[in-house]
């Protein structure tokens, strides 16, 4: 697995995305990518050719706002053009600025309002044990998303029905709007939280995707799977990593230009 | 003989069961009080409780109906419709979700446990929801053809489920139409247009109206949303006045809906420039004013329009 490039090309991909709309999430758009890129390229079972296949693998990014990192990989695969990334969050686009399934191909759940997502994976694995099929759901959580009390709901259900076809990744950049979670509202030991809700826990670097892989292949029986995934806020972005005021702010020109000159190989 | 319309819920929802076997049952440790636990005794494998938790009950049957199931969930109408709001509007209606909710213990019924449990907004709420259908069933025969009605149709739909003993009201053979209401009486002077429980009241008042020499027409309006213009308007026509009456606020539900209709089509020249009943995209905001008609343009046709 030589991800290294791709990685690049998919970040510069987000970059070019987000200057165009003048609007949208860079630095947690950055931090989720190879935590996407391990599931999409290396674990879910999909098919660009069948988007709505009932034995598909569903990801959940329950953190909707990183939405570019996967609009740019379900273009990579060819779910929609390429040429679609140049129209997101712009009218009449079927990239909206929150994930759309009802609009996009590929995109398997709405999200966007924080904390449903968890709940809706939760609700696609349940519906799954309960229809005997053996796809697995993988959800993707911010962890500023984490002060959400319907993140632990989902969590209570998910121990209690063993819903060992369930995976919650934890973007664990450290940093939401208004600062650190530590500042704002701190998670505590988080691990030890999904432990202690009965989840089966693991921790890996969230920019290792051969470390990511490995925890998202590691089985599980009648646990659902926690992975903390330790990333950056805005990584690939000199300028951007670990500052939460990159959350949610447009690029200048001169930014966009720097930004992209550091994806080139 | 009468039965508690959450009673002839629970029976619709067995009924229901052995039909259709997409139907599964969601509840928030309420099976009892909602009835749900008649199809939880029928069907263990396909009943979910979910504990007290509405938000996340919520979510895990919008995870059913992506699925293919149709999911019914239920607890009191205060904690589905009002907290747990912004899962069934998102999670739910954004995406037209084939989700039915059959919420009990809806207005004053509830009683003894006092205003903190008895929901007057719930209409209110769901009415507001792109995509949302809403019934209002009056007796068990109704309940049970709203359960019906609901599960034959794709999208999300809101059965209001009364608590008390009811008589029965209708028959086997009333018909229920979703979206068209049923004049149960006919009258020249005033038309009473009810749902739920007060469609008794509204037939009582009409009685007293007529031994005072006034003719008074009564409609069941079982479906609030989509509301039934047509025969509104031709009550108007018929009828000097209408009266609604709910047991719901008198802001948001049955009401406000035909007084909508009242108002833009008879009576007052009015016209309401707004978003019309449909979800937000994305796009520039003054592109957005212009796709959903905040315009002068549009404030001024609709002017011109009314003159």
């Amino acid at each position: 697995m030589q991800y290294d490039k791709k990685a690049k090309e998919l970040r510069a991909e987000v970059l070019k995305m987000l200057y165009a709309c003048q609007s949208g999430h860079p630095g947690g758009s950055l931090s989720c990518m190879e935590m996407l890129m391990a599931l999409y390229y290396e674990v879910m079972k999909h098919d660009p050719k069948n988007p709505q296949d009932p034995d598909r693998d569903r990801l959940v990014l329950s953190k909707g706002h990183g939405c570019p990192a996967l609009y740019a990989i379900l273009a990579d695969f060819g779910y929609f053009p390429k040429t679609d990334l140049a129209d997101l969050r712009q009218i009449g686009s079927h990239l909206q600025g929150h994930p759309d399934c009802t609009k996009t191909p590929g995109i398997d759940m709405n999200t966007g309002s924080l904390g449903q997502g968890a709940s809706l994976g939760m609700g696609l694995a349940l519906a799954a044990k309960y229809g005997k099929k053996a796809y697995q759901v993988y959800t993707i959580l911010g962890d500023g998303e984490c002060q959400e009390g319907l993140v632990w709901e989902a969590a209570m259900a998910a121990a209690h029905y063993k819903l060992d076809n369930l995976t919650f990744m934890l973007d664990y950049n450290g940093l939401q709007i208004d600062g650190s979670n530590d500042e704002v509202m701190s998670l505590g030991n988080i691990g030890k939280k999904f432990d202690a809700f009965g989840f089966e826990c693991f921790d890996v670097d969230g920019h290792d995707i051969a470390a990511i892989v490995e925890a998202l292949k590691a089985p599980v029986s009648g646990k659902p799977k926690f992975i903390c995934c330790h990333t950056v806020k805005g990584k690939g972005v000199s300028f951007m990593e670990n500052e939460s005021g990159w959350h949610g702010s447009p690029m200048n020109k001169e930014q966009f230009e720097k930004a992209l000159s550091e994806q080139e190989v | 003989m009468g039965k508690s319309l959450r009673v002839a819920y629970g029976e619709a929802l067995v009924k229901l069961g052995a039909e259709n076997d997409k139907v599964v049952v969601f509840d928030a440790d309420l099976a009892h009080a909602t009835q749900t636990c008649l199809f939880q005794a029928q069907y263990p494998e396909r009943h979910f409780n979910m504990g007290i938790a509405e938000a996340n009950m919520m979510c895990a049957a919008a995870g059913f109906a992506h699925s293919g199931y149709i999911p019914f969930v239920s607890t009191f109408a205060l904690f589905g419709a009002g907290r747990a709001f912004e899962q069934i509007r998102n999670s739910i209606c954004y995406t037209n979700c084939n989700v039915k909710f059959g919420f009990s213990h809806s207005g004053l019924c509830v009683g003894e446990d006092g205003g903190s449990h008895q929901s007057i907004e719930d209409i209110a709420l769901m009415r507001e929801l792109p995509h949302m259908t809403i019934f209002v069933p009056c007796d068990p025969a109704e309940t049970e053809k709203a359960v019906m009605a609901a599960a034959a149709m794709d999208g999300p739909v809101y059965i209001r489920v009364a608590r008390p003993v009811c008589e029965d009201i209708t028959g086997a053979d009333t018909p229920f139409v979703p979206g068209r209401g049923n004049v149960m009486r006919e009258g020249t002077d005033v038309c009473l247009i009810a749902c739920g429980l007060m469609i008794p009241v509204a037939l009582a008042a009409a009685e007293k109206l007529e031994a005072e020499g006034i003719s008074a027409a009564v409609v069941n309006m079982h479906t609030i949303k989509p509301i039934d213009s047509e025969l509104i308007l031709k009550m108007n026509e018929t009828c000097k006045a209408i009266v609604t009456v709910e047991e719901h606020s008198v802001i948001g539900g049955l009401g406000s809906a035909v007084a909508e209709v009242l108002a833009g089509n008879a009576g007052a020249r009015f016209g309401m420039v707004g978003i019309q009943d449909k979800f937000g995209k994305s796009g520039k905001p003054d592109e957005l004013f212009a796709a959903y008609g905040l315009t002068a343009e549009n404030v001024a046709a609709t002017a011109k329009g009314l003159l």
